[in-house]
């Protein structure tokens, strides 16, 4: 027990351990059962190259693949209150916050950066449902204003993927007032004239879905993801009978009217950078290796660019 | 006979008079939440739901009601010196139940079938009601209640949860549930007020958004964020009460306003207990532990800042005093709007972005 045992072994373990061998090689798809190769299932964004189903994704994962180049700095959120309530289930609040951060190596379940996407500055959050369920929590809430103020300060779109099951219960009405606090940073960005992008992905439901992740210009959907208000289960009890095939995936809500796209994870990229250059003025993205920075933009000819035509040559490049 | 009565504890004791037998079976009925609704006896009155935890004061006022009725069927017997000490009683053991209310009996009390309700608040502190109905698009929601008045002769948009009093009405108001018409309606009566520069007064009584097929087809989470940002967007005062139960984000879609004020048995919280219990425990019976640590009582709100006035209600609960809770809840909503009074659209709707912006600076202390 002295500092070599307690600080220095431990470094050189990390060292070693650090090799990046996958403890699986080989991952199972949750819908069809095939077995992925994991660099195959990296590449497709943790898409089943089988059937197309969406896996999750962490936000730093997704974040490295929709960036140019990967590249991405995170913007800082202000640090809340720890444990406000005291909240004490089966484990402390305290103790669930820990080993979620010690599983995700994040401090909380929003990561807000910046960077381009095709050239175009934006900022983009990402809800992490790894982290205690993505619950909506005043970190969370802290985020999602940093990530307004930092795009109203650049003035540049505001890109947020969601994904969790609400407010987080261990912080209570706090948690629940990030509700109201959220929509104050939409309506930031609305007054501040920049687009606000939301991409809903497996799962988006409760005070979630109630707030910032319906509030978006333009709601884009991952396929299948399930996105609702109240729990599938409470529903059929409450109104005793079976819900119908696909009820609160992403492909229904556009059915009712509820989304304007479904768009498959591959294709998120492309369609986001064509999305926000329309709506920020800006001329159409140069398809296929980026020149170098010194060349203006215009001067490739790129009137025949559409989201569906660079979508092979994009994936080419990742 | 008459001693007996008196002295036993057991319940389940036959009664002898037909009005003694009734008093009996009361508070089982009430266990059940059954709709029953007793004899009206003046304002203290319609004790025939008692909670779970009020079951020995049911007993002691029970046997207060059956030697009185005793008496009034036989002319010689005086019991009211042993019916008063009942009483006092009664009175004592309500004031030492009601002293400390447990988060949990504080839900129980908040969500009393008998407590008063939107309806009632509107019947007795407003004039000139005139409801509006519809959200234009669908239907209109009968658990959510709204329109123009007058409060001290000035116009104000008043909207609010009603659950219902009957099971008739209960059904049609859907026990205060609102659909997506129902926040649509309230955006739209709210919107109706900001452009003639009235102000909103919502009632927030509600166990949550109905969990419905339809409901979610139609967008329930886009109506709860719609209703959201028209109460943040607001340039007329928005002055909110928790008459009973703030439930989650049927509630949030309300009671974003300028002020919010709960009544002292009022609660507000994420999550019901025991879909907490359910969650986090596993097990949906664990409903008192959960209430207990969402800390969903006015006590807490007001000290996390969210609640700005605790109204105090009667001893023994709203329900045990309808007309003088709902006197205090018109003089909490003036003294609200007085506050507010004098405020451009602007200041106002940015003191509204400050208060929730600036929430959960501080923590419980315990």
């Amino acid at each position: 027990m002295n500092w070599i045992s307690n600080y220095v072994r431990p470094r050189i373990n990390s060292i070693f351990s650090r090799r990046e061998v996958p403890e699986n090689l080989w991952s199972k798809c949750d819908e069809c059962g095939t077995m992925l190769f994991h660099r195959e299932l990296k590449e497709a964004l943790n898409v089943c190259t089988s059937c197309g189903h969406h896996m999750g994704i962490t936000p730093r994962e997704r974040f490295a693949a929709l960036f140019d180049g990967g590249i991405f700095t995170e913007v800082a959120v202000p640090q809340p209150v720890d444990d406000p309530l005291k909240f004490r289930d089966q484990k402390r609040y305290p103790d669930r916050l820990r080993a979620a951060q010690k599983k995700t190596g994040e401090r909380d379940a929003m990561l807000v950066v910046e960077g381009e996407i095709g050239r175009t500055p934006i900022v983009a959050a990402g809800q992490d449902f790894t982290f205690m369920g993505g619950s909506m929590s005043m970190y969370v809430g802290n985020a999602i204003i940093a990530a307004a103020e930092r795009a109203i300060e650049k003035r540049c779109p505001l890109v947020l993927f969601s994904a969790a099951g609400g407010a987080r219960m261990q912080e209570g009405i706090l948690g629940l007032m990030q509700m109201p606090r959220t929509t104050i940073a939409v309506q930031m960005l609305k007054e501040a004239g920049l687009p606000y992008i939301v991409v809903l992905t497996h799962p988006t439901t409760g005070g979630v879905t109630a707030s910032y992740a319906m509030l978006g210009d333009v709601q884009i959907a991952e396929p299948n993801a399930l996105i609702g208000f109240a729990g599938a289960r409470v529903i059929e009890q409450t109104i005793r009978e079976k819900l119908p095939e696909g009820f609160q995936r992403a492909e229904y809500l556009l059915d009712h009217g509820m989304l304007d796209r479904v768009t498959p994870r591959a294709q998120l990229r492309d369609e986001l950078i064509t999305i926000t250059r329309m709506l920020m003025g800006e001329g159409p993205a140069i398809a296929g290796d980026l020149p170098a920075p010194s060349d203006s933009d215009e001067a490739e000819p790129a009137g025949e660019k559409q989201a569906e035509a660079t979508e092979t040559e994009k994936d080419a490049d990742a | 006979m008459l001693q007996m009565s008196i002295t036993t504890n057991d319940p389940t004791l036959p009664g002898k008079a037909p009005f003694g037998n009734k008093a009996r079976q009361s508070p089982v009925a009430s266990l059940r939440h059954a709709p029953l609704y007793g004899q009206q006896f003046g304002e203290r009155c319609s004790m025939t739901n008692y909670l779970d935890f009020e079951k020995p004061l049911a007993e002691i006022e029970g046997k207060a009601a059956e030697l009185r009725a005793m008496a009034r069927a036989n002319e010689e017997m005086d019991v009211e010196t042993e019916a008063q000490a009942l009483d006092k009683k009664a009175a004592d053991l309500l004031e030492s139940l009601y002293a400390d209310l447990t988060p949990w009996r504080k839900c129980q009390v908040a969500r009393h079938p008998e407590r008063p309700h939107c309806q009632d608040y509107i019947e007795a502190l407003f004039t000139e009601y005139t409801p509006l109905a519809g959200d234009r698009n669908f239907a209109d929601d009968h658990a959510v209640m709204g329109g123009l008045a007058r409060l001290d002769d000035k116009p104000v948009m008043v909207i609010g949860h009603e659950k219902g009093n009957d099971t008739k009405s209960r059904i049609e108001r859907n026990f205060g549930m609102a659909r997506p018409e129902g926040y649509r309606k309230a955006i739209r009566l709210m919107d109706l007020a900001d452009r003639f520069g009235i102000p909103v007064i919502t009632l927030v009584d509600t166990p949550g958004a109905y969990p419905g097929k339809g409901a979610e087809e139609r967008g329930q989470s886009e109506a709860i964020a719609r209703s959201t940002e028209k109460c943040l967007d607001l340039r007329v005062p928005l002055v909110s009460v928790v008459i009973g139960e703030g439930g989650s984000g049927g509630a949030v879609a309300f009671a974003t306003g300028n002020r919010i004020a709960m009544l002292e048995h009022s609660v507000y919280s994420v999550i019901s207990p025991e879909g907490c219990a359910s969650i986090l425990w596993k097990d949906a019976e664990k409903m008192r532990e959960a209430a207990e640590a969402l800390r969903l009582t006015a006590q807490n709100l007001h000290e996390l800042g969210i609640c700005d006035r605790i109204i105090r209600e009667p001893l023994g609960g709203a329900h045990r005093a309808k007309a003088k809770t709902i006197e205090s809840v018109g003089k909490a909503i003036k003294v609200m709007l007085a506050e507010l009074d004098g405020k451009t659209g602007d200041e106002l709707r940015d003191a509204r972005r400050k208060k929730y912006l600036g929430l959960g600076q501080k923590g419980l202390a315990a």
